[in-house]
């Protein structure tokens, strides 16, 4: 445990408005949040700080009841609650703006707003709603026309919706699950102020981020989380981003194994030169020069969100780069798709496994055949045998063979996908693009994973490893690149001496 | 031409309408609320059987509509255990219940075949505006239960929109997590509904056997009449008033025939406007079967999707 309870008594002067303790949140294959703590001072803002899948938003989640624990107590203004709802939660004047807002498109912003609000009457008397929802909206500074349908909103205004349906049901806590996330830099800043404006009026806000700036900018008080667990709680006077950045990556690399290649690097596997992408209007790739070699892990390291997905789409002849190119052993791959990339050599271990890894309704005798060459008549019979050869090298939890994919845990279907990309048909892959390859595995698989990724090194490949594990990526890679916004922003060699530096660029601190 | 033939014409449209606004009706109730039932046609069926026999043995028309009501509901029950609770998939469920009702209905039917029955929904004529030149032909000398549709469209269209109840309904039908999280519980709001999208079926059934034709016919009672209703339903937009006016192309499709046949209009072959609201049905439902046409004619977002809480 690596608890750090940094808060000296007495320094705020709000008394605990919401309390957790021994939080503990578990999914399938999952344990998302592990025995953690957490306390909410009236007036303040709290900010939760972590890296995707830290569990901040699963702890959210559960104080404002929209999931139930497994162990642990919710404590308001001192009392034992149980959640079991978010309507609980909203009773107990707890509310969360998800990232994904729970609005109904096709309504007003005020049939929105007093959805489920006993106290309109029987009969909707839309001018009065209206006035109402209007009036709450100018309390907090957050003007919106209450008569505007939700589609016809901008991602910023149906924020503001979702604020003022907490404020128009009297939450005083809020939950806000990485609301700039969806902004521009405009809105984050009036978003501030309303955040200010709210904390004047004596609610307490919870406020999700991975942003070092803003959190910095906003916070009366910062809990960071890492890997379902807390492991600082720092108070405003005692921020300090260089630190938190730390916090957020961790230090330590010596629980990971080191493997890093025994030969020196070949010739260019994989290049991308100038790529960038835009899509919806938006630049999500800028200007990406990148080469891996054969024979040498590359790693790509950034908080999610950052072009990772994008990058990987492209490299493995899933998307078309707006500008410049790909190639993999020297062949373009614009124009000729993912079918023509696995004929260069690609293996390619997506970040969604079932769905774009695997198909959910084969089973692993299928999914094994997806991308092997198939005459016109296949074995089924031969395969069946490297299914079954390949559920007892692996240990892989499955009935058989026949199973279907979408029964498996997720590590056990990570290890089928893993295997079929790198295993393959006994020709060995010139080129892994693996993203996120052992991301909710246990240790035993993520040490299968890794064996096999350094196996297909050693055998020659190209090996582009995209994750947001930094000690996984620094305990393998030969060199690594940090993705934020779009852009390669650092790039470094291995032995990684100046580990703050990666952090901060990660953060996007120049 | 005969003017009067073509008033009595128009008017008898009307009445002939009425069983589709009433299944239409109960339809946009439980498609609201995002339930598909494809078993309109099977509840209306059970409710016409129903109402023959009870009026058949009882002589009382009222008893006779209220066992049509309640015969109707009672098959929506079981769509409604299979589609809420079950989370079934609902279309599959919904063509079991016509299937089913169908089979019921003529099990039951076969041996009064071709009877026809003394009493049955009278015609009124409204004082006053009943005696209008053709308008009270045509409006105000209707059946009781026509005037009642009427009235129930009008409130059907106010209780979706103008009432608290009516909000939560659509919020479940567009979004069922949102209301969930505001406290509506999703499954009883999905169970009323679909009880009540029953309870208009079987009157829209009862009406069939009771008023135009009272008697009960193997062939030509109820007639595809729920499907004619569900297509409906897509055609107004999921909206009350614009189904009764939709009804009415449909009512003056069905009486086409009659009315062309009274007029000796005899350029359409009558085999051509006997399919006709067949015809309409099937253009209407092939355009409904399309994702993006449904999106852009305003289908309830959530309509056919079982409600799961997320838990991931």
């Amino acid at each position: 445990m690596n608890h750090q309870n940094e808060v000296r008594p007495g320094e705020s002067p709000g008394a605990p408005v919401l309390r957790a303790t021994g939080i503990t949140k578990r999914f399938p294959g999952v344990l998302a949040v592990d025995n953690v703590d957490f306390e909410l001072r009236a007036g303040e803002v709290h900010t939760l700080l972590g890296e995707n899948g830290a569990g901040k938003s699963t702890l959210a989640s559960v104080l404002c009841g929209a999931y139930q624990p497994e162990a642990g107590a919710v404590y308001r203004n001192g009392e034992a609650v149980i959640l079991n709802s978010p309507h609980d939660g909203l009773t107990h004047g707890i509310a969360m703006v998800h990232q994904h807002f729970r609005l109904v498109e096709r309504f007003t912003v005020s049939e929105n707003i007093v959805l489920g609000d006993p106290s309109i009457g029987q009969f909707l008397n839309r001018n009065e709603v209206d006035a109402a929802v209007a009036a709450v909206g100018e309390q907090f500074g957050l003007p919106i026309d209450p008569t505007a349908y939700i589609y016809d909103l901008a991602v910023g205004q149906r924020q503001r919706v979702e604020i003022v349906k907490a404020l128009y049901r009297n939450a005083d806590v809020l939950l806000l699950d990485e609301p700039t996330a969806v902004l521009t830099p405009t809105e984050t800043e009036a978003l501030f102020v309303t955040v200010r404006a709210m904390t004047k009026a004596g609610k307490s806000v919870v406020f999700i981020s991975h942003k070092l700036g803003e959190v910095a900018e906003i916070s009366d008080r910062v809990t960071v989380m890492r890997a379902g667990r807390v492991t600082a709680s720092v108070e405003k006077t005692q921020l300090d981003r260089h630190e938190l950045a730390h916090l957020m990556v961790g230090r330590s690399t010596e629980t990971d194994a080191q493997r890093y290649a025994s030969n020196p690097p070949g010739e260019p596997a994989l290049v991308a030169s100038e790529v960038s992408l835009v899509t919806g209007g938006r630049t999500v790739l800028k200007n990406i020069d990148l080469a891996v070699n054969a024979g040498e892990v590359v790693g790509v390291v950034g908080v999610s969100g950052n072009g990772q997905r994008e990058l990987a789409d492209v490299l493995a002849g899933l998307a078309e780069t707006t500008r410049g190119s790909v190639t993999i052993a020297g062949v373009p791959l614009s124009h000729v798709g993912a079918k023509r990339a696995r004929k260069l050599g690609l293996a390619f271990i997506p970040e969604e496994r079932v769905g774009t890894g695997l198909a959910p309704s084969l089973s692993i005798t299928e999914n094994l055949l997806l991308t092997r060459s198939r005459p016109t008549f296949i074995s089924l019979r031969t395969t069946r045998q490297e299914a079954r050869e390949l559920i007892d090298e692996f240990e892989v939890k499955a009935p058989g063979p026949n199973a279907a994919c979408r029964v498996l845990s997720g590590g056990n279907a990570q290890k089928v996908l893993v295997a079929r990309e790198l295993k393959g048909d006994g020709t060995p892959p010139a080129v892994v693009i693996a993203a996120a390859p052992t991301r909710g595995l246990d240790i035993g698989a993520i040490e299968q994973v890794r064996g096999l990724l350094h196996d297909a090194r050693e055998r020659g490949a190209g090996v582009l490893l995209i994750s947001e594990d930094l000690d996984e990526v620094l305990s393998m890679a030969d060199r690594i690149v940090v993705l934020y916004d779009g852009g390669i922003t650092l790039e470094q060699s291995r032995p990684y001496e100046d580990r703050s530096a990666i952090g901060r660029a990660m953060a996007g601190i120049a | 031409m005969n003017s009067n033939a073509w008033i009595i014409s128009i008017g008898a449209s009307l009445a002939a309408a009425t069983p589709i606004v009433l299944a239409a009706l109960g339809a946009i109730l439980h498609e609201r609320a995002g339930v598909l039932n494809l078993g309109v046609e099977g509840m209306m069926l059970i409710g016409a059987v129903a109402a023959f026999l009870a009026a058949d043995a009882w002589g009382n028309v009222w008893l006779a509509l209220l066992c049509g009501i309640l015969a109707g509901g009672s098959l929506a029950i079981i769509h409604s255990l299979l589609a809420v609770t079950f989370r079934a998939n609902q279309i599959v469920a919904g063509l079991a219940l016509t299937i089913f009702g169908t089979g019921v209905a003529k099990y039951l039917g076969e041996p009064v075949n071709g009877v026809a029955i003394s009493t049955s929904i009278n015609e009124i004529k409204m004082p006053f505006v009943g005696n209008l030149p053709a308008v009270g032909r045509v409006l105000f000398q209707q059946d009781v239960l026509t005037y009642a549709t009427w009235a129930a469209v009008i409130l059907v269209s106010l209780y979706i929109n103008r009432t608290r109840l009516g909000l939560a309904l659509r919020a479940v039908g567009e979004s069922p997590a949102t209301a969930d999280a505001q406290g509506i519980s999703v499954a009883r709001v999905r169970h009323v509904h679909v009880l009540l999208g029953g309870l208009f079926a079987g009157a829209g059934g009862a009406y069939q056997a009771l008023a135009r034709a009272p008697g009960w016919n193997q062939e030509a009672t109820t007639n595809g009449i729920g499907w004619i209703a569900l297509s409906l339903v897509v055609f107004a937009t999921w909206r009350p008033g614009r189904a009764l006016f939709g009804a009415f192309i449909f009512g003056f499709a069905i009486r086409s025939q009659f009315t062309f046949q009274a007029q000796g209009i005899t350029i359409i072959p009558s085999l051509v406007l006997d399919i006709l609201p067949y015809a309409l049905t099937i253009i209407v439902l092939i355009v409904m079967s399309f994702g993006t046409a449904r999106q852009r004619l305003g289908a309830p977002a959530a309509l056919g999707m079982p409600f799961v809480r997320d838990e991931r």
